[in-house]
This record gives C-alpha cells, sequence and structure tokens, in this order.
C-alpha cells in the first residue's frame, strides 16, 4: 500500500462488497450470481447495490439451485469469463458438491490444461450468530482435502479485500470462505483503491518467543483476547492468521515454532481431520526436534453444531484458547 | 378432475372465489359444519400464533421465524385429509400442518428459539423434522411411499416444497422416482410467488409448476392454494388416487407470503405494497370468513373473544418454551451417533475438564 492513498472505514462485508465492485469496474469478463445476489444485493448485502451499477446481465439472482450456479459457473469459466458465485450459507454448498469436486477442481487437470475454471465461489460460515440448522458449520478443512481446489478465508476488512481481488484474479477456482460472526463486527480503514494480498501467505499478528498460536477468520478474534490473558500471566504469544487454508503457508508456521517450541491450533470446525490435523503433521515433519510440547487443538467437537441454545457449548472462548495455551506450556 | 383441470392449459382449480360465493358447486367437498368451524377456528389459530411468533421475534424472545402468514388453507386442507397413519415430510413453513398433525406450539417455539427437542414432535406419529435444506426432503418422501407400499400399509405421504424448490434437482428425481415406482406420495408446492427475494417468474418459465409433473408421467394439478375448498377438494382427490396404487400426485398450491421469509428478511427491498394489496384480496381467511357467515356457520362477533382466548394459549405454550430447561453439555453429544464413539465421549470429558479449570479462573 503506498502512502497518500484515501482510506475509508469498512466492516468485512462491505470490504467484500469493495472488492467485487473494483474488479466489475476493471473487468468486463467478471459476472457475479446467486439465491438473492442481484435485486436484493444478496442475505447480507454483499452485493448491495451492484446490480445498479453494472446490470443485469452482470449483476443476477440465479433460480434456487447450488449445483446449477457452480455447475454453470464451470461453463462460464471454460467459455472465458469469470464467475464469482455466492452460496447462502456453509450449510447450502453441499448440493454443489459434484459439480465443485467432479469439475471445478478438476478441469484443468483433466483437459491437460487446456480449460481453466477461473472463479471464486464465496460464502459465509461459522457459528456465533444464533442460526438454525445449516448455518453455522465450519467446513473448510473438507474444502482443503479436495484436490484442485484452493481455500482462502480472512479475518479482517483489510484482508478480506486484498484476498477477494486476488482470489478474482486467479486463473483457478477459489473457495472464499467469509466468517458471517465478525462481518459487520469489526471496522477498519482500508484504502479505497485496488490492492492484492497473496493467496498462501500467512501473517503474524502479534510476534511472541514463548508458544504460536495459529488461527483463521472469526477465532482470530477470540485469540487475541487469550493472547492479551497470556501477557497478563508472562506467556509471550506469537499469533499467526493462517488466512489460507490451502496451499497451507508451511515457511511461516514451521518457522514460528521453530522459534517458540510450541504450538496450539484453533479453528471451529471439528476436530478429527481439522486443518489442525494438518497442522500438527507439517510440524512433525519439518520441526520434530523443536518440539517443547505436543501440538495442542482448540476446536469444535466432532459434533454437529448445536442449534442455538446448545451453540455456547460448542464455540471456542478466549478461555478455551487460553486454556490450550497452558497445557501447551505446563507440559 | 387431473384431466378437467390440465396443468397443459394452464387452468387453476377453485371451488369459492374471493368473495366467499361457491363458484363451483359440482367439486365442492363434502365437510360437515362442525368440521369447518374447527377448521376456520385451527386456520385462525394458525394466524393468531404466526402474528405472535413474529412479535416474540421481535422483542428479542425467538431467534428466527418463518410466517405463514396468508398461506393457511394449505395447512388448512392438509388437516383435512392428513390421518395418524399418513406421513407428513415438511420443509420448514407448514406450521397449521405441524399442528394438525399433532405437533405443539410449544415445539415450534423450542425449535425456532434454538432447541432441537423442537423438531421432535414426539406425539405426532409420522412426521420428519423440520427440513431447512431446500428440497431435498422430497427424496425422503419418495423412500417413504416405496416402503409403505413393501410393507403394504395404507398411508400416503404428504411432502411440503415451495416454489423456489421447484428449481432444485432433488424436486424432479422425488417426483421421477415417486412416479417410476408408484410410491403413494402427494408433492403440495406452496406456490407463495417469492423465494426469498427472488419472484415466481424468475424462478422458472414454465407455465405453472403442476405443468412440471406431467413430464414425469404424473397426475398433477394447480389449485388455489388460498381456497380451503379447492384444497380440501384437490387433497382428497390425490389421497384416493395415491391409495389406489396409481402413483403420486403434484398439487401446486397457488397462495402469497404476505409476511416476509424469515423475520431476517425485508420485503420492501423486493417487492411493492400495490402487489401486496392485490393479493391481500384473495387472503384464505376472509375468503372462507364470508362463506361461513353467508351460511351462519360463523358469527364474526364471537371472533374477538376467540382471539382473546388464542393469544393467552399461545402466551402460555410461548411461556413453557422460554421456560424450558437449559441446554446441557451432553445433549450436544448424546445423539450423535446410535453407538457413540469413545472420540466423542473424550472430548466431552476434556470439555468438562476446561470448565473446572474456568470455574477457577474467577
Amino acid at each position: 500500500m503506498e502512502g497518500g492513498t484515501e482510506m475509508k472505514v469498512m466492516t468485512i462485508v462491505q470490504a467484500i462488497t469493495d472488492a467485487i465492485d473494483i474488479k466489475l469496474a476493471e473487468d468486463p469478463t467478471i459476472v457475479t450470481f446467486g439465491e438473492d445476489v442481484g435485486v436484493e444485493g444478496g442475505v447480507f448485502r454483499a452485493t448491495e447495490g451492484l446490480q445498479k451499477k453494472y446490470g443485469e446481465h452482470r449483476v443476477f439472482d440465479s433460480p434456487l439451485a447450488e449445483s446449477a450456479i457452480v455447475g454453470s459457473a464451470v461453463g462460464m469459466a471454460m467459455n472465458g469469463l469469470r464467475p464469482i458465485v455466492e452460496m447462502q450459507f456453509c450449510g447450502f454448498v453441499y448440493p454443489a458438491m459434484n459439480q465443485i469436486i467432479s469439475h471445478a477442481a478438476r478441469i484443468h487437470n483433466r483437459s491437460r490444461g487446456r480449460y481453466k475454471t477461473p472463479m471464486v465461489i464465496r460464502f459465509p460460515y461459522g457459528g456465533g450468530i444464533n442460526a438454525l440448522e445449516h448455518h453455522s458449520e465450519s467446513m473448510e478443512a473438507m474444502y482443503g482435502h479436495i484436490p484442485g481446489l484452493k481455500v482462502v478465508i480472512p479475518s479482517t476488512p483489510y484482508d478480506a479485500k486484498g484476498l477477494l481481488i486476488s482470489a478474482i484474479e486467479s486463473d483457478d477456482t477459489i473457495i472464499f470462505m467469509e466468517p458471517k460472526r465478525i462481518y459487520r463486527a469489526i471496522k477498519q480503514e482500508v484504502p479505497e483503491e485496488k490492492y492484492s494480498i497473496p493467496i498462501g501467505k500467512a501473517k503474524i499478528l502479534n510476534e511472541g518467543t514463548d508458544i504460536t498460536v495459529i488461527a483463521y477468520g472469526a477465532m482470530i478474534r477470540e485469540a487475541q483476547k487469550a493472547v492479551a490473558m497470556a501477557k497478563k500471566d508472562g506467556i509471550s504469544v506469537e499469533l499467526i492468521d493462517l488466512r489460507t487454508i490451502y496451499p497451507i503457508d508451511k515457511q511461516t508456521i514451521v518457522e514460528s515454532v521453530k522459534k517458540t517450541g510450541r504450538m496450539v491450533v484453533v479453528h471451529e470446525g471439528p476436530n478429527t481431520f481439522g486443518v489442525g490435523a494438518e497442522l500438527t503433521a507439517i510440524i512433525n515433519e519439518e520441526a520434530f526436534l523443536n518440539q517443547e510440547a505436543p501440538v495442542v487443538r482448540v476446536t469444535g467437537f466432532d459434533t454437529i453444531v448445536p442449534l442455538p441454545r446448545g451453540e455456547h457449548h460448542y464455540i471456542i472462548s478466549p478461555e478455551k484458547i487460553y486454556y490450550g495455551i497452558q497445557k501447551s506450556i505446563k507440559f | 378432475m387431473f384431466k378437467e383441470y390440465s396443468p397443459l392449459d394452464d387452468k387453476l382449480f377453485q371451488v369459492m372465489d374471493n368473495d366467499g360465493k361457491i363458484i363451483n358447486p359440482d367439486w365442492m367437498p363434502d365437510i360437515s359444519d362442525e368440521r369447518l368451524q374447527k377448521a376456520f377456528k385451527d386456520m385462525l389459530f394458525a394466524r393468531q400464533a404466526d402474528l405472535m411468533a413474529v412479535s416474540y421475534q421481535r422483542q428479542g424472545r425467538m431467534f428466527t421465524y418463518p410466517p405463514n402468514f396468508g398461506q393457511e388453507a394449505i395447512s388448512g386442507g392438509l388437516a383435512q385429509v392428513m390421518r395418524d397413519q399418513d406421513w407428513l415430510v415438511p420443509a420448514f413453513r407448514e406450521l397449521g400442518a405441524w399442528l394438525a398433525k399433532g405437533a405443539t406450539l410449544k415445539e415450534v417455539f423450542l425449535y425456532f428459539m434454538g432447541y432441537e427437542d423442537g423438531t421432535v414432535f414426539k406425539n405426532a406419529k409420522n412426521i420428519t423434522p423440520i427440513s431447512v435444506p431446500i428440497g431435498s426432503q422430497l427424496i425422503h418422501a419418495a423412500g417413504i411411499g416405496y416402503a409403505v407400499n413393501y410393507k403394504k400399509e395404507d398411508s400416503v405421504v404428504y411432502a411440503i416444497i415451495g416454489d423456489g424448490g421447484t428449481s432444485i434437482g432433488d424436486f424432479h428425481e422425488a417426483l421421477n422416482f415417486a412416479t417410476v415406482w408408484n410410491a403413494p406420495v402427494v408433492f403440495v408446492v406452496q406456490n407463495n410467488q417469492f423465494a426469498i427475494s427472488v419472484p415466481f417468474k424468475k424462478q422458472t418459465r414454465s407455465i405453472n409448476i403442476a405443468v412440471k409433473g406431467i413430464a414425469y408421467g404424473m397426475s398433477s394439478i394447480k389449485v388455489d392454494g388460498n381456497d380451503l375448498f379447492a384444497m380440501t377438494r384437490a387433497l382428497r382427490e390425490a389421497e384416493a388416487h395415491a391409495k389406489s396404487g396409481k402413483g403420486p400426485v403434484l398439487i401446486e398450491a397457488l397462495t402469497y407470503r404476505r409476511g416476509a421469509h424469515t423475520t431476517s428478511d425485508d420485503p420492501t427491498k423486493y417487492r411493492t405494497k400495490e402487489e401486496e394489496e392485490k393479493w391481500s384480496i384473495t387472503d384464505p381467511l376472509d375468503r372462507l370468513r364470508k362463506y361461513m357467515v353467508a351460511q351462519k356457520l360463523w358469527d364474526a362477533s364471537q371472533e374477538e373473544n376467540l382471539l382473546a382466548e388464542y393469544k393467552k394459549e399461545i402466551d402460555r405454550q410461548f411461556e413453557e418454551a422460554e421456560n424450558y430447561p437449559a441446554y446441557p453439555l451432553d445433549d450436544v453429544f448424546r445423539h450423535m451417533y446410535v453407538d457413540i464413539t469413545d472420540d466423542l465421549k473424550e472430548q466431552k470429558v476434556e470439555h468438562e475438564k476446561f470448565l473446572k479449570w474456568k470455574e477457577g479462573l474467577k
């Protein structure tokens, strides 16, 4: 970011709208569509005002069918467009899984590079907003496990804009997961002009020496509170925002753990076969002898996210992250 | 009936007009006066509960709620045909049908307050849980219908979806499977004109929804969903059809969602007051009331007292739901599997250790 640029206070949702807006203005091959995306501007208002600005042929409502939304985006991408599609909630992506796994993620490979699928599949994910069934899950590990996809999760308005611009400009299929719990909870000064943040690069939010905490999305805010609790007790935490689930930034993680010797991974999604398991494997492979304690995973249970009255049991609190930090430190 | 009112000609099956006059006496269903009075009262109760649910939600006492306002005659018709042994496979906007099947209002409130217990409907026979993913439950209806035939049961399966859901592949797969298997399923599409903000005309270019069933080889009909008599008669014909082994039926029930999609939605973003007013003339309760008053089956002056009674009852059930016991940790885990895994047991124990540690922090 260069000096003198105009700044504007934005929420994550506004930063997402801004990124799509900038790219729509710049590149006529970009279209964006999905359920309620056009007239309504999305149920979370992430595409608010864009249909008016760019017309119904570029920003539009589709019939209700996630599989057809993703599948038609694959077709558009094969014929020269760069679609951005919205799935209304994380739990509504599943009808589209066949198109995602069987086509979007593999056409480039199976056509030996003849066809690309430059498209972004964006959707809100995560719990903590008292939502009903299918509105609260965090299935990033599932997408990370599908060869051919890149998976991005921002945690701030600044990152949301920069990462989404990179995602739209990428020639690969990007799963862009938006932490809806903090859609409007965080406001930040964001440059009005275009900028991008590279996919696949984690960010060190807080340098520390005693222990590394890795989180992403809505868990960053909770982790920051845990870092403050640890600081009071004289524990110096290095907090890393993963930002991209795949490709995972091994270098930043490994370097940090080599320095601190301890790692706590935080995610909302289920524990087993989760992102934490992958990070643990990386540390075992790359920094085995540097570890002072086993990796601690502070994650969701291996259960369906309970409906709102039971969600507090599931949701990860700063205290639970701090408990994980303590567990590692006291090992 | 299905030949006479062919969806290919875009015919609409109606018995009563907007003024409550019987315009199609040949097809007037046979309903006793007492039964009709009960049907009207049930619809009135459902509407009152629905309006109060929206207001409870506005007061922050419930997380969300999908209003049924204006669609009561569809559930009202289902109430006339559903027997204990029949199955109800709902989506999420069928308050009257849930209640008719034996669910309690308290349970419905519990669900939208965020308790899984609220969708168990433990006193209702043969009802599946509230289904939020769009259209997928219709395929279960085909499977339940297959099992009905297999077990030679005397049951009909009533499966409900909205107009938006007819765009999803599962809807088409369900119709096809049910027809191929001659499954005794009655699919009811509540065509309330909107899938959240997306109007019917953007959902499909078909002249109507019922016509889609023709392609699968099933009997289909478009019915005035705000006409209790038309709904009741069409459902009875469909029931007889399904029970006679002729396979499933598709009923498109034409209606209008007078309220929002859910309490999180703002319809002023995508429709006009004029449109809402135009549809309000077709309101199912107003029409039925006009008919009943003209027939001297209803004294509208007693309605106020009745509503006061209903309000008390609805408040009572809501307060019971509000005083429902807290959600124990064990409830997160214990229904995940029939045979719970050791891993889950350990996760629970570990979480309890954390909770103990957290107590010590204070």
